[in-house]
């Protein structure tokens, strides 16, 4: 399953400066996993050390947040776009 | 196209940094931006995640020794506290909206009604635009200027968009605004009137606020509020405290109780009575700070009430539209602030925030927004379930203005009676 991946900003300097790369997985943890094997430590800026997602960075599968969905379990079908996002205080 | 404006996070030199092509004293007594969850620090500058741990930016400073006699000699806007937020000296050569040093009410009728022996309202919505977003836009388009932005913009449902586009207006900076598309037709015009750059997407706030991050992102010379300019836009929340203190005479109030969305202004308040007393601006004493919310959106009180730190994010459901963000980034120091102080977070149903802005207008002649009927609202559950002190002097936030969101009330009130242009007709009324 190839997926589109949406890097923000602070982690750029992981790929090099690309703000979009493909990724393969089923899962967003599977994808995380394929991620870091091609960028080395990436990875452990989206997660903490108990390997859950970070308090401060929300990711969406499509439009959607993880955390409403199966959070690391969360299916990435085929062509989907997962984006990396920095928690935003709203107003 | 500005190349000040891009987003990088190169680590402040431990003297403090600001990065090249800014002028001296751009961010005032800002020393850097530092991660609030692990003290990382980076340069000032149009970054507000950590590289790190994606924790939120927060200025720091190296702040002046500021007397009482220096602010009350300033203007009667935020600008009197220029010295203690990330603006240049020369802040107020720059066309703003001024806004700020709102009134102080005693409000003795809503104390008298609640029980409390002394209670003040901090009424926010004589602001420009009407509501306290007037003054963390404010320190957002200094910013903007200072990196040379040429876009001005931010996602919002309300309060938000109006302070923006309006501040955008006297600046004449290109200013965008982004809401959701089902957004009623008065907050619309509220924004437009001042831009002919309101976009409106086909989503929900969290929608717009998502592909506002992600423009943010993406375009260079683009100042997004609570963005990408974040941390230097949550500082105007601290004129809040600020102006608390210096209208009660230079002291902190017993008890403050504030409306929670994101959580960012109750953390500004609290970081402004513990700013105040280390500059020596007023006496070191207990204060309890209260944090209020919309039951239909209450991650925060709801974690309050179980006694945990996680706070699960909800899908907001309720007419206080303005406290309606169901992953709040501030939420979890909004619970340590209200523990460590003694305070509480509290929720009431969207029926009691209606109670709320009729108890406050009725009491007070305060027409409050449905954020202010949460709070007024809260206020009286605290004191009712014993979690507030009657007896010690207390502060509520009036955060905006009750024009805003009329639909709130619009059903619960009205004419009394509908009589003849008679004199019989009206005494035969009974409103007499």
């Amino acid at each position: 399953m190839a997926v589109s991946v949406r890097i923000p900003t602070i982690l750029r300097t992981y790929t090099g400066g690309e703000s979009e790369v493909s990724a393969e997985g089923d899962t967003l943890a599977a994808v995380l996993d394929d991620l870091d094997a091609h960028y080395a430590g990436i990875k452990g800026r989206i997660l903490d050390e108990a390997g859950a997602l970070r308090r401060f960075v929300n990711v969406y599968v499509g439009n959607d947040d993880v955390r409403f969905l199966e959070d690391l379990q969360t299916p990435t079908p085929d062509g989907v776009q997962v984006s990396v996002i920095p928690a935003v205080a709203g107003g | 196209m500005s190349t000040v404006l891009h987003e990088t996070t190169t680590a402040a030199a431990s003297t403090g940094s600001t990065r090249k092509g800014l002028r001296e004293g751009a961010f005032g007594h800002a020393r850097a931006l530092a991660c609030r969850e692990c003290g990382h620090e980076v340069e000032l500058g149009p970054s507000y995640a950590c590289p790190e741990c994606f924790g939120p930016l927060e200025v720091a400073y190296d702040f002046p020794n500021v007397t009482r006699e220096e602010i009350a000699a300033g203007p009667a806007n935020i600008w009197r506290y220029k010295a203690l937020l990330p603006v240049p000296s020369d802040i107020e050569q720059s066309p703003n909206t001024e806004p700020g040093f709102t009134r102080l009410l005693q409000a003795h009728n809503l104390g008298r009604e609640l029980g409390i022996d002394t209670l003040w309202v901090k009424d926010d919505s004589t602001n420009p635009t009407n509501s306290f977003k007037d003054r963390v836009v404010a320190c957002a388009l200094s910013a903007a200027r200072e990196l040379d932005a040429k876009v001005f913009a931010c996602p919002s449902t309300g309060n938000l968009a109006n302070a923006v586009a309006a501040a955008g207006a006297r600046a004449g900076m290109k200013t965008v605004v982004f809401i959701p598309s089902n957004l009623e037709k008065p907050k619309q015009v509220n924004s437009a009137v001042y831009t002919d750059h309101l976009v409106a997407v086909d989503g929900n706030y969290d929608d717009v606020n998502k592909l506002a991050s992600e423009i943010a992102g993406e375009e260079e010379g683009w100042a997004f509020v609570n963005v990408n300019v974040r941390p230097f836009y949550a500082e105007g929340s601290k004129t809040l405290g600020y102006e608390i203190a210096e209208q009660l005479g230079w002291r902190l109030p017993d008890q403050v109780v504030i409306p929670v969305a994101s959580g960012s202004q109750l953390t500004k308040v609290d970081k402004a009575f513990r700013e105040l007393v280390a500059l020596g601006l007023v006496e070191d004493k207990p204060y309890k700070v209260f944090g209020a919310q919309a039951t239909g959106c209450s991650p925060v009180s709801v974690a309050y009430k179980a006694g945990t730190d996680a706070i699960r994010p909800v899908k907001p459901d309720t007419i206080a539209k303005s406290l309606a963000i169901g992953n709040p980034a501030d939420g979890i120091y909004v619970l340590d602030i209200c523990r460590r102080s003694g305070g509480a977070v509290e929720d009431i149903t969207d029926d009691e925030v209606r109670d709320g802005i009729l108890l406050l207008a009725r009491t007070e002649g305060i027409f409050t927004e449905t954020a202010g009927g949460t709070t007024v609202g809260v206020l009286k559950k605290l004191v009712e379930t014993g979690q507030l002190d009657p007896t010690l002097e207390t502060v509520v936030i009036n955060t905006g203005m009750g024009l805003k969101t009329l639909d709130a009330v619009a059903d619960r009130v009205g004419p009394a009676a509908t009589i003849a242009p008679s004199y019989d007709a009206f005494v035969a009324s009974g409103v007499l």
